[in-house]
């Protein structure tokens, strides 16, 4: 009796159970990249890598709505800002290898991250949204009005190129598998930042702004860092979206484009790590399925829809559910 | 003809009219923001969506019921607010206590929902609808011709946005949706009853977008979309007014209206983007907005 209080034995079985349930998690992980590798010999891989590319947005969102409680209603910018240099460098400069055109789209967004964070951080909750949205229209009022973005079209026929002036990357097989290269090596880097004593602030400051305040962080200086790593990684995916589709377009820049990542990420479960990749894949199927089918025109409303049930019936997601789940009954 | 700064004095008044009239618009669409917002914390993202349905529903009855613009001015509002009754009954009220985010997010849904229904029955070109009338014409002022109908507009919204203003701050009514905004469970002590007040006061926020949207059914093209291009711009106008204060929303609306009016005349390429540039400069210098209150 007196045993089980016995704090060092219960301090060893916390921890023994915490290696169990890392070792589950190992397992189910390198399950899911075996499976992501062999997708591509089952599915059209170009409908793979959309749906990586948008899973990638929407980690990089919720880095920052999910870990930081920052609702940035302005995300599409940084999606255009990586797809229109990269899109713009690729098809103006014959020379330059795939990676650096990429690498250029990244730091686009990194720097324009940079600049809406800044202002952004000024303002609190709701405000917050809305400075955000308003930042990411003048991006789009800039890229309708400039001329190297071919204004309404877009831009087309962006070219693949080689990676490390090696590698052709027209093989779909083998763009997906540099797109899921970049994608896995973003999300471990994302859980590698929720994790860390960074992380940690980050969700302090979620969860209770005055009290992080208090013990003496600097609060504005948190926020802004992963503002700009969250906008980084959005750009990282729009560079990627516009070699994968060799197409930039201001669909990336419009704010419905903003709204779709915040529902991608709440569909599947905000302030969790898979969440956001669950979302996103259940929300590309949902319109690419709808628009094969006789609701064709009904994407935008139905979308509308699942917003509203989802704010309304489970504001935890996909994955935040199964979680609540798993963690009261198979425990 | 007289110039001003090198352009015509014809065209520079000429801009500030549409700006004046863009502004009362803008008045119009952040004063009932301000409302809801400032009285239930739920920032609106349905706010366009709601001036759009005005102007459609203008449209719609004039189309199938023969219903002429003088009805439309309240039966519209009317309608439209009844739907945001139902709205706050059946949707928002589920949320209430939760952070102010989800309200937003919400919203959103509902926004995107009307609109892409209204989108697949009418399309997204634009619907015509003729100016009543008695505002055919306009009169010459000597140095602009002013169409009555604009005019019109700049007065009734003017009332309008004054009259919300001495309903909240000086009826005793406006004193009860303060304090309700305040302190809900005391009011509710008292007697008053918060949650239809709640109701009512979201309703009212909602029928002062569709009463812009039926305004503005005969000079703007009516499209199922035209409610989400001018939101975004009246949410900027709102974060350079600061939510603080009902007044605040009234003059900065119709201040960003003249401005933009201002740069299309001197300055046409950076007309859709002056008032986000304002919104910049203003959370450089002044975070809270001009006439914020919060830090």
């Amino acid at each position: 009796m007196s045993q089980s209080f016995d704090p060092a034995t219960i301090h060893k079985a916390i921890l023994e159970q915490q290696k169990a349930d890392d070792r589950k998690k190992m397992m189910l992980n390198g399950v899911l990249v075996l499976l992501l590798m062999a997708a591509p010999f089952a599915i059209y891989p170009v409908f793979l890598m959309k749906i990586l590319c948008f899973a990638l947005f929407a980690v990089a969102f919720n880095l920052l709505f999910g870990f930081t409680g920052l609702l940035s209603f302005g995300h599409a910018a940084f999606l255009a800002a990586g797809s229109y240099t990269t899109g713009y460098l690729l098809s103006n400069y014959s020379g330059l290898t795939t990676e650096l055109g990429i690498l250029a789209g990244t730091a686009v967004a990194t720097v324009l991250g940079l600049g809406f964070a800044v202002l952004s951080t000024r303002r609190h909750g709701i405000y917050f949204a809305m400075v955000t949205l308003a930042l990411a229209q003048l991006v789009f009022f800039f890229l309708v009005q400039a001329e190297f973005t071919g204004g309404e079209d877009g831009m087309h026929g962006i070219p693949r190129g080689h990676l490390l002036g090696l590698i052709n990357l027209e093989n779909n097989l083998t763009m997906y598998y540099f797109v899921l290269a970049v994608f896995l090596g973003c999300y471990l880097l994302v859980q590698r930042v929720v994790t860390s004593p960074f992380g940690q602030i980050l969700k302090s400051i979620k969860q209770n702004e005055p009290r992080a305040i208090s013990l003496g962080y600097n609060v504005n200086q948190y926020k802004v860092l992963a503002f700009v790593i969250s906008a980084a990684l959005a750009g990282l995916a729009g560079s990627l979206k516009s070699v994968v589709f060799q197409l930039a377009s201001l669909n990336d820049a419009h704010w419905h484009m903003s709204g779709e990542v915040i529902l991608m990420t709440l569909l599947g479960g905000v302030g969790t790590l898979l969440g956001p990749v669950v979302g996103a894949t259940f929300v590309v199927n949902i319109e690419y399925q709808l628009s094969q089918g006789p609701l064709r025109d009904w994407v935008d409303p139905i979308l509308g829809g699942i917003f509203i049930l989802t704010v309304l019936a489970f504001r935890s997601g996909i994955v935040g559910e199964i979680n609540k789940f798993v963690n009261k009954n198979l425990r | 003809m007289s110039m001003i700064f090198g352009v015509p004095l014809a065209v520079l008044s000429g801009q500030l009219l549409i700006g004046v009239i863009n502004g009362a618009f803008y008045a119009l669409l952040s004063l009932g923001l301000a409302v809801i917002f400032g009285l239930l914390k739920i920032i609106n993202f349905a706010h366009g969506a709601m001036y759009m349905l005005g102007a459609m529903a203008t449209v719609i009855l004039f189309d199938n019921l023969g219903v002429n613009y003088w009805v439309a001015l309240f039966v519209a509002p009317l309608l439209v607010g009844a739907l945001g009754v139902i709205i706050e009954y059946f949707l928002l009220r589920r949320i209430a206590g939760q952070d102010h985010i989800y309200s937003l997010l919400l919203t959103f849904g509902v926004a995107l929902l009307l609109q892409g229904v209204l989108t697949n029955i009418y399309g997204v070109s634009g619907l015509r609808y003729a100016i009543p009338e008695l505002f055919k014409g306009g009169v010459n002022l000597g140095f602009m011709f002013l169409p009555y109908y604009r005019a019109w507009v700049i007065v009734v919204a003017l009332v309008v946005c004054l009259g919300t203003w001495f309903m909240i701050e000086k009826t005793k009514l406006g004193a009860y949706l303060r304090a309700g905004a305040e302190d809900a469970q005391l009011m509710q002590g008292f007697g008053i009853n918060v949650p239809l007040l709640v109701s009512l006061t979201y309703g009212f926020g909602v029928m002062l977008a569709a009463f812009a949207g039926v305004l503005a059914a005969p000079i703007y093209s009516v499209t199922p979309v035209m409610g989400s291009h001018i939101l975004i711009t009246v949410f900027a106008v709102v974060v350079i007014g600061g939510l603080g204060s009902i007044g605040g929303a009234i003059i900065t609306g119709i201040l960003m209206g003249v401005i933009e009016g201002l740069t299309k005349t001197f300055y046409p390429p950076a007309s859709t983007a002056v008032i986000f540039l304002v919104m910049v400069l203003v959370i450089m210098f002044r975070p809270s907005g001009l006439f914020g209150k919060e830090a």
